[in-house]
Parts: structure tokens; C-alpha cells; sequence
């Protein structure tokens, strides 16, 4: 199974411990994190479901591309980090 | 409105201030280190709210049942989704400019320009589409941010289904049956940063704040991008106010909730220059309608000061003469005979968003 793995900044507003998911897709992913824990859709994503501009995610060592539908596809064992991006101030 | 009691919505947090005689002293800090854009005083003596824009993570919205002792996170306003190929703005919340509540209702206005109204108290919010769906949205522009922004809320203290909303830069609307349908009233108003032929255009002015009189609602104040209007009224009209000394440019106001005649004003010396004229911090006021001003300084520095005074940063208690006004250098003064002497209250607080009474 994929996991995904969030930045230990949320700790502060929740917890966000790691998710392990079949997933084949990162919004699939979020997504399986979201049904887990429905208050941290807000810090991930923005009002129209995208990626918030100063949030980033890696899979497998690789900044994901599509910050819109999210489509970047997983590996069975990806490792997906969703951190902050330093933009964000 | 308590004098006793105040709260500093800040870059890096938000500040309960307690007033014992002429001091005030921090009493309890919230929300270290985050952003603080506004906050809601406490209603019936204990609920409140408090607006956080988080740098990565987005705008939060966090609700105390015991007036700030304890938090917890309700929803955010949240915009719909966003049709395909709709003009303007994406629908997504950047920040939460303003809030104020009423009669069970809480109000809050927002970055892009959205008004969201909620009936129990934050725990869910709707937009108000109404006036997100008017047509002219489309031509209002950003005021100190890169998109539209309602700054100003103004309940009327004997109607409660009207309410007006200031928006930077979008006019000032006016709704008389809690939101279903706006009208816009900024005749009168006039915009110098556009073209001449364009300069009163209602839809595009840019009202840096608006406050009403509490006991004459029809009264109300305006610190306008270029210059200060009144409107005797109710936004029917309104007169551009003369003669200002030093500057008629700055974003803070204040209205005397029993003296119509009667406001404050934080001079800056201009647009392009957003600093104190001469390097010396003066407050104005009028307490003849705008006819004519006292300029205070005694207390505030008066070289080598360059704090500015955002929009909400100058706070009036209900008793018409204390004062709390904070700056974006992280400078708190209070006055409690009514600006004509000024104290440091905090010289080293973060930048300063807001300050409330309450």
C-alpha cells in the first residue's frame, strides 16, 4: 500500500498521522486521508478542491505536476509527503 | 461597548488587553505566532470568534465559548464551486476582512469580495449570493491586496434586516431585507486614481473603511482612498469633507456612538508614501460634522515615526472617549480622554491587523 505522510507543521491545528491506502492516484490518496479525518481537507486544499498554492507534495521523491485534479499517479509502496512550501511565508 | 477589555489581532497573534484605570496590560495571548486577521468580540459576555489566515495552510475560523479562554476551530467561510469559465476572481477564501454580528447573525466579509452570513455562530456559513451574483462585482478590483474586499460592515442599530458593506474597491452596497437584494450608494464619492470621466463611477470607489453613528444610524463616516466623506443619509449621499490637516489620505476612523458630529481620523501622508506626514504620528478629529478638525499629537511620537494605522486599527469603547489605536510597526497607544492625550500602551507588540473593544 501506498502511505502518505503530513507535514508535523499541522500538529498544531490536528492530528495528521500517516495514512496507508490501495490507492492509484494522489487525489484517491487525500482523499482516503480526508474520510479519516474530515477537517483536514481545508489545509490541504482550496474552496475548488485544488492543491492550495503554498502546500506541495512529493511522491516517491518527485514534486507532484497536476495541482488541479490531482491525477499524479502512485506506485503500490509510493510514499507520498504533503508539506508546506516555503512561499507560504 | 466595554471599555474595561480589548483585543489585538496581530501577525503573530491575538491579544486580550484588561484596562485597570489609565493602564492596560496584556492579559492572555492566543494564537502565538499565527496570523490574526480579525476577531469578533465577545457576544453576551462569551462567544467569540477569531479569524486566522495561515501562510500555507488557509484561512481558519476558531470559535470561544468563555471569551477567549479556550478555542476550538469551526468551519470557514468556503466559496461554492466555481463555474467553468467564470469571470473574476477565483471563488476561493483568502482572507477574513471583517466580521460583526447582530440579532443571533454573524457577518463576515472577505477576500475576493464575498459577504458570508451565518445564523449559528460560525458553526456553518453561506454565501450571500446575492450580492456575489451582482453583475458589477465583476468590475471591482483589489485595494490593497491583489482582489476586492469587504473592510466595513455596518448593522443599523433599529433595522435589523439592513446592513451596508464597504468593499475595496467596489462602492458601498446597502441592503434593506438581510441581504436578498443590494443597492449601491456611493454617489457623491469620488475616485482620483481612475480616469476623469470614470472618477464617479459608484461601483469603483475605494472606501478605506465606513462606520456608522450608533444612535444616529443615518450618519455615517468614510476614510476614502483619496480623501474623507460623510453622509447624513444613510449612504443616500455623500459630501466629501474638506480641509483635513496634514492629509486627507489613511485608512483608520472612529465615530462617536452618541455624537454624529463626531470622528477620528489617522492621517498618512499620501498614497505613493504611506508613512506619518513629517515622521510624526497625529490623530484628527472633528466634532463639528467634518466642518473643521483638532489635530492630537500629545502622547504619539513625533519624529522618526513611520507606523501606519490599518483600516481596523483604530478602536472606540462605547463610552465615546477611550481609544485604542495600533500600528503596523507593532505600536499600541490608548487614550482615554477622547485622543486629546495619547499613552504607549505596547511598543513591541507584532504588527498590528486589529484592535477591538469588547
Amino acid at each position: 500500500m501506498a502511505t502518505v505522510a503530513f507535514t508535523p507543521q499541522l500538529r498544531r491545528f490536528l492530528a495528521v498521522p500517516d495514512v496507508d491506502t490501495v490507492a492509484a492516484t494522489l487525489r484517491e490518496a487525500l482523499e482516503a486521508a480526508f474520510a479519516l479525518n474530515p477537517r483536514l481537507r481545508g489545509y490541504v486544499l482550496d474552496d475548488q478542491g485544488h492543491l492550495r498554492a503554498n502546500v506541495v507534495v512529493f511522491i516517491d521523491g518527485r514534486r507532484s505536476s497536476d495541482r488541479i485534479a490531482l491525477a499524479d499517479p502512485l506506485a503500490p509502496h509510493s510514499r507520498v509527503h504533503v508539506l508546506q512550501a516555503l512561499s507560504g511565508g | 461597548m466595554d471599555s474595561q477589555r480589548a483585543w489585538v489581532a496581530s501577525r503573530k497573534g491575538l491579544f486580550e488587553l484588561q484596562r485597570s484605570g489609565r493602564d492596560w496590560r496584556i492579559a492572555r495571548v492566543s494564537f502565538l505566532g499565527e496570523p490574526v486577521s480579525m476577531v469578533l468580540p465577545p457576544q453576551d459576555g462569551r462567544r467569540m470568534l477569531a479569524a486566522l489566515n495561515l501562510g500555507h495552510f488557509g484561512v481558519k475560523l476558531h470559535a470561544s465559548e468563555d471569551a477567549g479562554a479556550t478555542w476550538q476551530e469551526v468551519a470557514a467561510p468556503s466559496y461554492p464551486p466555481q463555474p467553468d469559465g467564470a469571470a473574476g476572481p477565483a471563488w476561493n477564501l483568502l482572507q477574513v476582512w471583517s466580521l460583526e454580528a447582530a440579532q443571533g447573525v454573524v457577518w463576515a466579509g472577505t477576500l475576493p469580495g464575498g459577504l458570508f452570513r451565518s445564523a449559528d455562530f460560525g458553526r456553518s456559513w453561506q454565501l450571500v449570493d446575492a450580492l456575489w451574483n451582482r453583475p458589477e462585482r465583476l468590475e471591482w478590483f483589489g485595494g490593497g491586496y491583489d482582489v476586492p474586499g469587504i473592510h466595513s460592515i455596518c448593522l443599523h442599530p433599529q433595522q435589523s434586516s439592513e446592513l451596508l458593506v464597504g468593499i475595496s474597491c467596489g462602492g458601498v452596497w446597502l441592503s434593506r431585507d438581510d441581504g436578498d437584494q443590494w443597492q449601491l450608494q456611493a454617489d457623491g464619492m469620488r475616485a482620483a486614481y481612475l480616469p476623469p470621466d470614470l472618477a464617479g463611477s459608484p461601483n469603483t470607489q475605494d472606501p478605506h473603511r465606513i462606520v456608522r453613528c450608533d444612535s444616529a444610524p443615518e450618519v455615517l463616516w468614510c476614510q476614502h482612498h483619496n480623501g474623507l466623506w460623510r453622509s447624513t443619509d444613510n449612504a443616500g449621499s455623500w459630501q466629501e469633507l474638506q480641509g483635513a490637516p496634514m492629509s486627507s489620505f489613511g485608512f483608520a476612523l472612529a465615530a462617536h456612538p452618541r455624537e454624529p458630529g463626531t470622528a477620528w481620523f489617522v492621517p498618512a501622508q499620501a498614497d505613493e508614501c504611506r508613512v506619518p506626514v513629517d515622521a510624526a504620528l497625529v490623530v484628527n478629529r472633528t466634532r463639528d460634522g467634518g466642518r473643521s478638525f483638532d489635530t492630537l499629537r500629545r502622547g504619539l511620537p513625533q519624529e522618526n515615526c513611520y507606523d501606519l494605522v490599518y483600516r481596523h486599527g483604530l478602536a472606540l469603547a462605547g463610552d465615546g472617549h477611550t481609544l485604542l489605536m495600533g500600528s503596523t510597526t507593532g505600536n499600541l497607544w490608548g487614550s482615554v480622554d477622547a485622543g486629546d492625550s495619547w499613552q504607549a500602551v505596547s511598543q513591541h507588540l507584532p504588527p498590528i491587523y486589529a484592535v477591538r473593544l469588547g
